[in-house]
């Protein structure tokens, strides 16, 4: 039975550009690997901690939202484990509240972002 | 004896007690009818945590109990991703 998930890890700021995109794609492709299915996902990018993590004040911030078996929650957490560069994980079940508030969200980006670009056109 | 008390029983007060008047508190969550509180969004979550950082309790804030558990769960949360601090002193 699929359920929904939402998984937020923070980099280590040591990383360079690409070594982030390396780790966030190890993740991912473990995640698709396994029969999840990806529905989101968001990069925050660097962002300050509140509050020093391993003597580090900032960290790379990474979203995934995602469909999968409730067994591959285990073993995604052993991969956070494993690698050093992930300083800190939060994987947290969706219920249909939750799943909706972030559907709403994201349709609200969405709008957004439209609306920023139908002004450009008619001032051209 | 009881007349000396009833007579000093009028005292009257040069100014009258400061009874402070009793706001309604109403559940800002049930009102709204708000049903997810997002651990992520650190900026609505200040609203239920003091200068300090703690969770401020149910009875300032008047919400009700099954939401206050999600509350203190998503503070709890943003805690541990340190989108919110454990203790600080000057938060707002």
């Amino acid at each position: 039975m699929q359920k929904q998930y939402e998984t937020v890890f923070i980099l280590t700021p040591v990383l360079s550009e690409d070594q982030v995109k390396e780790a966030v794609s190890k993740f991912r492709d473990y995640l698709k690997n396994n029969g999840a299915e990806i529905v989101y996902e968001n990069n925050w990018g660097l962002r300050k901690l509140e509050y020093p993590i391993q003597k580090k004040s900032t960290g790379f911030y990474y979203l995934i939202e995602f469909k999968s078996d409730p067994q591959l929650i285990k073993k995604l957490e052993i991969e956070y484990k494993r690698d050093e560069r992930v300083i800190r994980f939060l994987t947290t079940l969706l219920d249909k509240h939750a799943i909706a508030y972030n559907e709403k969200k994201r349709t609200e980006k969405k709008d957004t972002s439209e609306k920023e670009v139908e002004p450009t056109k008619k001032e051209n | 004896m009881a007349q000396q008390q009833q007579q000093g029983g009028e005292i009257r007060y040069l100014a009258p007690i400061a009874v402070d008047v009793k706001k309604k508190k109403y559940c800002r969550f049930k009102k709204s009818g708000i049903k997810y509180i997002d651990y992520k969004d650190a900026n609505f979550l200040m609203k239920f945590v003091n200068e300090q950082g703690k969770i401020l309790p149910r009875r300032v804030t008047g919400t009700s109990v099954k939401y206050q558990k999600k509350v203190a769960q998503a503070v709890k949360r943003a805690r541990h991703l340190a989108l919110l601090p454990y203790v600080t002193d000057l938060l707002k």
